[in-house]
């Protein structure tokens, strides 16, 4: 009993990072409407920037971290511009192959600088585990400041969606960009707020991913990018508690998955639940079904 | 002299089958002069492979409009079926040939029933979704691969899914997929003229079915849905007929590549999501819809980051720089204006020289 709930922790820990990161990626499609598969390397690239900072330069973890999401979000602005703001009109595959160039550039980038070999991420949380149970349930610092983050990072841009100005934009833009612009929405600086919010979110993930999970390469993004994605969809994407929801359920499945059933089946299994829930409910479970019309 | 009057279309398609045609001649002659590098020898059978797979998955992203991210599973129920098979009559079936011959027509069969098998629940849903799924499945197939671990003995065929020992073999049967260290030792039979001869095949294949009335069906639904619907086109059953044909089709790439190699194993990198990204891009850069373009960027694309490798660990990068630049150049308003001006400037020069 004891292991299922440890386990069952470990696996909410896990879905925090991906619903961190989904909620970047649901944000994205929403708006822009497009695969962003670059995302999970920018996830890569913030804890990178940490790991130089904090391991390599000797920063305070704080100051390390706050580089790193400004890097992030830098970088997610800079990327926009460059490579997806000149196909704005142009069909959606073309989108998906830049993205998917964005992707490489970024891998091979950091494999240039960093080399191809692992590194070992110190963590950056000095929270202190809490014992329970008399020692046979242990949750790591790690867990605690995850999942904190995680529940404060929805809750805040849940507000800020609800109530800004500028969040209220971006709702309009998902909704109808071109009625958007009409009523005086700045449409391409709600895009790039976007973008700027979604890198800012990847960085704060990759922290706490490689905090957790601490070897750290050019590659370690893409896979829980994909998760991540699959979080999104699950949840029905475009929405924010669809993505927190999608998260957290993808991440006790694997953690659960790999526990119970099988190791090296623990991704087929995630994927397997994502097709089960996608043909059960087309657009997620908190999709929002819209009738096609003639 | 008199021309024979083809079709548009017609002579197009000749023009695609006379250049794999050409290519093969010109490297064929190349090789026996002895002026191909051993680096580019090795890559002329998986040059093959990619230009199968990038015809097949032009298939399904442009004639039949659905984006398919889980091609290299096909490929990889491909591969395996085909090894397996190679494998377990390689003292039966001596000669070369016809075994590959068979081993490739159940490769491709598994294939195609897989592509049945997926393709009836995916295909009901749409766009990015649909995208999602099938890179779902790929990965899964990958996965369940991995941990498979079938053996044969005087009775029968066992299988596994935890290790080698749990098959129950007797002392002088033989373990033909070791889950994660899958097939080794699978008969070298792939040929460069085998790859040649399938890409016209497959080329035959996918140009005819373009041409046909079931082809002309599988574009008016990628057009409008709706319209070929209420006109009476069977939505589901021309969709599932690319979509497994497609499928059908990677699996023979799948049977090729895996008898190209001396150890068969699913890694992310060769049955993984990156696979089938790798062939999307191949069909994208090459024009979606357009078979020849599909041909010449699956062959150019392989062969980039060969040709860089003098750059070292540069290499990659500027792939991926050249990626980003192409697309935004094609795609891109911007581009497009500057394609326009190097037209104009092209022609005035022609007529200035009239």
């Amino acid at each position: 009993m004891i292991g299922f709930v440890s386990y069952l922790v470990n696996g909410i820990s896990l879905g925090s990072v991906y619903a961190i990161i989904a909620l970047g990626y649901t944000m994205v499609y929403g708006i822009a409407k497009m695969l962003n598969f670059a995302h999970g390397d920018v996830i890569m690239v913030g804890a990178f920037v940490v790991f130089s900072t904090v391991t390599g330069m000797g920063l305070p973890p704080v100051i390390g971290i706050l580089i790193s999401v400004v890097v992030c979000t830098v970088l997610g602005v800079v990327i926009e511009r460059v490579a997806y703001k000149p196909l704005r009109q142009a069909s959606k595959l073309a989108v998906l192959i830049t993205a998917i160039g964005v992707s490489y550039f970024l891998q091979n980038m950091a494999l240039l600088i960093y080399g191809a070999n692992t590194k070992s991420f110190t963590s950056v949380v000095t929270v202190p585990a809490i014992t329970l149970a008399d020692g046979a349930l242990v949750i790591s610092g790690e867990t605690i400041v995850t999942v904190i983050a995680c529940v404060i990072i929805m809750i805040a841009l849940s507000l800020f969606i609800k109530y800004s100005k500028s969040g209220r934009a971006m709702l309009a833009v998902s909704e109808d960009s071109g009625a958007a612009q009409l009523m005086g929405v700045n449409v391409n600086s709600t895009i790039a707020l976007t973008f700027a919010i979604g890198s800012a979110l990847a960085a704060i993930a990759g922290v706490l991913l490689c905090s957790s999970y601490p070897s750290l390469t050019p590659y370690t993004g893409s896979m829980p990018g994909i998760k991540a994605f699959v979080a999104a969809v699950f949840g029905g994407i475009g929405s924010i508690p669809g993505a927190f929801i999608g998260g957290i359920l993808l991440g006790i499945i694997e953690i659960l998955g790999r526990a119970y059933i099988s190791t090296q089946l623990s991704d087929a299994i995630v994927f397997a639940v994502l097709i089960i829930v996608l043909l059960v409910k087309p657009t997620g479970l908190l999709g929002k079904q819209i009738q096609e019309k003639v | 002299m008199k021309v024979r009057n083809f079709s548009k279309t017609t002579r197009s398609n000749l023009i695609t089958y006379g250049m794999v045609i050409v290519a093969y001649i010109i490297v064929e002659i190349f090789l026996r002069a002895g002026m191909v590098s051993s680096l580019i020898e090795g890559l002329l059978v998986p040059l093959c492979v990619y230009v199968i797979l990038a015809v097949s998955l032009n298939l399904t992203v442009g004639i039949s409009g659905e984006l398919s991210l889980g091609h290299a599973g096909f490929m990889c129920v491909g591969a395996f079926a085909g090894a397996t098979f190679s494998k377990c009559v390689e003292e039966v079936i001596t000669f070369g040939p016809l075994r590959f011959l068979l081993a490739l027509l159940i490769g491709t069969l598994c294939a195609a029933l897989f592509g049945i098998l997926v393709g009836i629940p995916v295909l009901r849903l749409k766009g990015d979704y649909l995208a999602i799924v099938t890179l779902a499945f790929g990965e899964i197939i990958k996965n369940v691969v991995n941990v498979i671990y079938l053996g044969r003995d005087s009775r029968g065929f066992h299988v596994s899914i935890k290790d080698t020992i749990s098959l129950g073999l007797e002392d002088e049967g033989e373990v033909i997929i070791k889950g994660a260290q899958g097939i080794t030792g699978t008969p070298n039979d792939s040929t460069f003229l085998w790859g040649i001869i399938l890409i016209l095949i497959t080329l035959f294949i996918v140009i005819n079915l373009i041409n046909s009335r079931t082809g002309r069906a599988i574009m008016a639904i990628r057009d409008n849905r709706i319209a070929a619907e209420s006109v009476g086109v069977s939505v589901t059953k021309y969709k599932l007929l690319a979509f497994s044909v497609s499928a059908a089709l990677a699996g023979t790439a799948g049977v090729l590549y895996a008898h190209n190699l001396s150890t068969l194993t699913a890694l992310p990198k060769n049955f993984g999501y990156n696979m089938s990204i790798t062939i999307l891009v191949f069909v994208v850069l090459g024009g979606i819809g357009n078979i020849r373009g599909s041909v010449i960027a699956a062959v150019v694309l392989t062969l980039l980051p060969e040709l860089l490798r003098g750059l070292n660990d540069y290499r990659m990068l500027i792939y991926a720089i050249i990626l980003i630049a192409t697309m935004i150049f094609t795609s891109s308003p911007g581009g497009q204006e500057i394609q326009e001006r190097i037209k104009l400037f092209f022609e005035r020069r022609k007529t200035k020289e009239a």
